[in-house]
């Protein structure tokens, strides 16, 4: 049924279509302007006065960057990183959670409760920092894997997809003589894209963005990360707490281009991944979080 | 085949709950949690005279209180207001602008935001002169009282579009014969938000305020530490930086367990608290 056109209804619409213009642009234009920023030429950015499009262009920021030993080692590992935590926590959820969605399940009910309780009950930053320390990993590259391999959220989240599943698809591939792991495989996983989709989503913007782990355990510098190496540009331009932040981008970069550039092609080159990636996943994220919220 | 995965949750997740042992312990590290001299409750009695403490606490609850208030209303004023929207692409447009800062580190997002703020050439600073209300650029991350709006205001940019995907899922789920009824009645489109939108959105909206609160105390220290400086440490000091700071350059790991237990501790308090009202109220629980 349409709704009767009205005066009223018309100046709503355009007001709010407005309002929520505003808020778009709000929210695009910082990113907007360090990416003209990162392309402008960075002698040239200190007179000011660029705002949507770069003045002189220039792609030497950027040829800076990966010109540097440093940064271009931490844009590989954090490729790396994100590559492997993302597939190896990603079949640990699989696992866990296709676990906890069987009903035949003996230890169902107290793996669910150890996976609830561990949301919401830890230990503290100490004690944490004093295990990893005493595990003998720090500085060394599984410690970016090993501790978020299992994540209780994202765990729930899958296993209310695949309680959504009928029951007659596992109960006929059970029939037909397959056993779990083919069922999981061939029949669970096929229909299970959408979440798949939303956790690998999760998964991978968690490891991208990761740096906590980085500045805690990893001070050894042939294992940084590019997340890392961007806070420690932004703790040495602003007077930042935080130890080890100083002498880290080469002398010699400084004198070719300036820190406010720097800092805005690096913010661009972390940022961009993303982009390219989550507006494809809309459709799926929105559901795997309303999934989860329900469910719960 | 998931045990081992279980396993490793339990070791990362559990298992440091075997250091609050060290809170009631001189510990030191050549000795160990096993080997070092037992000394009661004198880590709490230092702690509840410790006005760095109360400062901490402060903040921490201060921030939290503040973020998750903004959240909370400006999310359920937003569903309401992008849920009228009819072109169907223009919504779905603004939804995944909104949704880029829930994306993106926080080390993307201080560092937009101490750009944006920054007195030299920042974009704040230039149109305020551009405007003419200020003759000198504000030393806006410097000052104190400004730290913790700033930060509030940081995580509303982050957060805001990402806490209204519930929200809009509720509203997409509205009986829609409740608006033409309303129609009939001659409601106008605010009488609608009101009466039949909101309404529909209070259950899932107190569930979610509950559940807020009883997180109040983990939501993390990353912001904290990237947005703050020493100018404005009294302000953006959180537990978890404290604890941090004390262990590592001191070396005092008890007194930091001493600190981490207690947010833990209440931390679960809070949780409780907030499942058994959760449950009062009728709604799903937590645990």
């Amino acid at each position: 049924m349409r709704v009767q056109w009205t005066w009223g209804g018309a100046a709503f619409q355009i007001a709010n279509c407005a309002l929520l213009a505003l808020l778009g642009a709000g929210t695009l234009y910082p990113f907007l302007n360090l990416l003209a920023i990162s392309l402008n030429d960075s002698m040239d950015t200190v007179r000011g006065g660029i705002y949507l499009l770069p003045r002189e262009f220039t792609l030497d920021n950027y040829k800076l960057i990966f010109q540097n030993q440093r940064l271009f080692s931490a844009t590989g590992l954090s490729v790396a990183r994100t590559l492997l935590g993302t597939t190896a926590a990603l079949i640990a959820t699989t696992m866990v959670a296709y676990a906890l969605s069987r009903r035949e399940f003996m230890l169902r009910k107290l793996l669910n409760t150890v996976l609830v309780i561990s949301m919401y009950v830890n230990g503290g930053l100490i004690p944490y920092y004093i295990l990893i320390k005493q595990l003998g990993l720090t500085n060394t590259f599984l410690v970016y894997l090993l501790p978020g391999l299992l994540g209780a959220f994202n765990v729930l989240i899958m296993r209310s997809f695949f309680d959504e599943l009928p029951p007659g698809l596992i109960e006929s591939a059970k029939l037909d003589g397959a056993n779990e792991f083919t069922t999981l495989f061939r029949v669970v996983l096929p229909v299970s894209l959408p979440v798949l989709a939303t956790i690998t989503l999760f998964l991978s913007v968690g490891h991208w963005n990761a740096w906590l782990d980085n500045y805690l355990f990893n001070t050894d510098e042939s294992l940084t990360l590019l997340q890392y190496e961007l806070m420690k540009i932004l703790m040495q331009s602003t007077d930042q707490i935080g130890a080890g932040a100083g002498n880290n981008v080469d002398a010699e970069m400084m004198r070719m281009t300036t820190p406010q550039s720097i800092r805005a092609t690096m913010t661009i080159i972390v940022t961009i991944p993303i982009l390219f990636v989550y507006p494809f996943m809309q459709n799926y994220f929105i559901k795997g979080m309303t999934l989860g919220a329900v469910k719960g | 085949m998931s045990v081992p995965f279980i396993a490793v949750l339990f070791v990362f997740h559990y298992l440091p709950l075997w250091g609050w042992l060290m809170a009631f312990q001189k510990y030191s590290i050549p000795l160990g949690i096993l080997g070092s001299p037992f000394i009661g409750f004198g880590q709490f009695a230092e702690l509840f005279g410790d006005s760095r403490f109360y400062q901490a606490l402060r903040n921490t609850f201060a921030m939290s209180g503040m973020s998750l208030i903004a959240g909370f209303v400006c999310a359920i004023g937003l569903a309401l207001l992008l849920n009228e929207v009819r072109s169907s692409l223009y919504k779905r447009t603004i939804q995944t602008i909104v949704y880029i800062p829930h994306f993106v580190s926080w080390v993307v997002i201080s560092n937009i935001v101490i750009y944006l703020l920054s007195p030299d050439h920042g974009p704040l600073n230039e149109l305020l002169a551009g405007l003419e209300v200020i003759g000198e650029p504000i030393y806006f991350m410097s000052k104190e009282k400004w730290f913790w709006v700033i930060h509030t205001l940081a995580g509303l940019w982050k957060e805001l579009g990402w806490s209204t995907i519930i929200y809009l899922a509720v509203l997409a789920g509205v009986n829609p014969e409740m608006y033409e009824a309303a129609d009939v009645d001659g409601a106008g489109r605010f009488a609608k938000m009101r009466r039949i939108s909101l309404p529909s959105l209070l259950p899932t909206a107190t569930l979610l305020l509950i559940l807020a609160v009883g997180q109040m105390l983990s939501t993390g220290y990353e912001s904290q530490m990237l947005l703050g400086n020493s100018f404005v440490m009294d302000y953006s000091q959180v537990l978890d930086l404290y604890a941090l700071d004390y262990s590592l350059s001191i070396g005092d790991y008890s007194y930091g367990v001493a600190i981490s237990m207690f947010k833990s501790v209440v931390s679960i308090v809070l949780v409780l608290g907030v499942n058994t009202i959760a449950k009062r109220v009728g709604q799903s629980h937590v645990l």
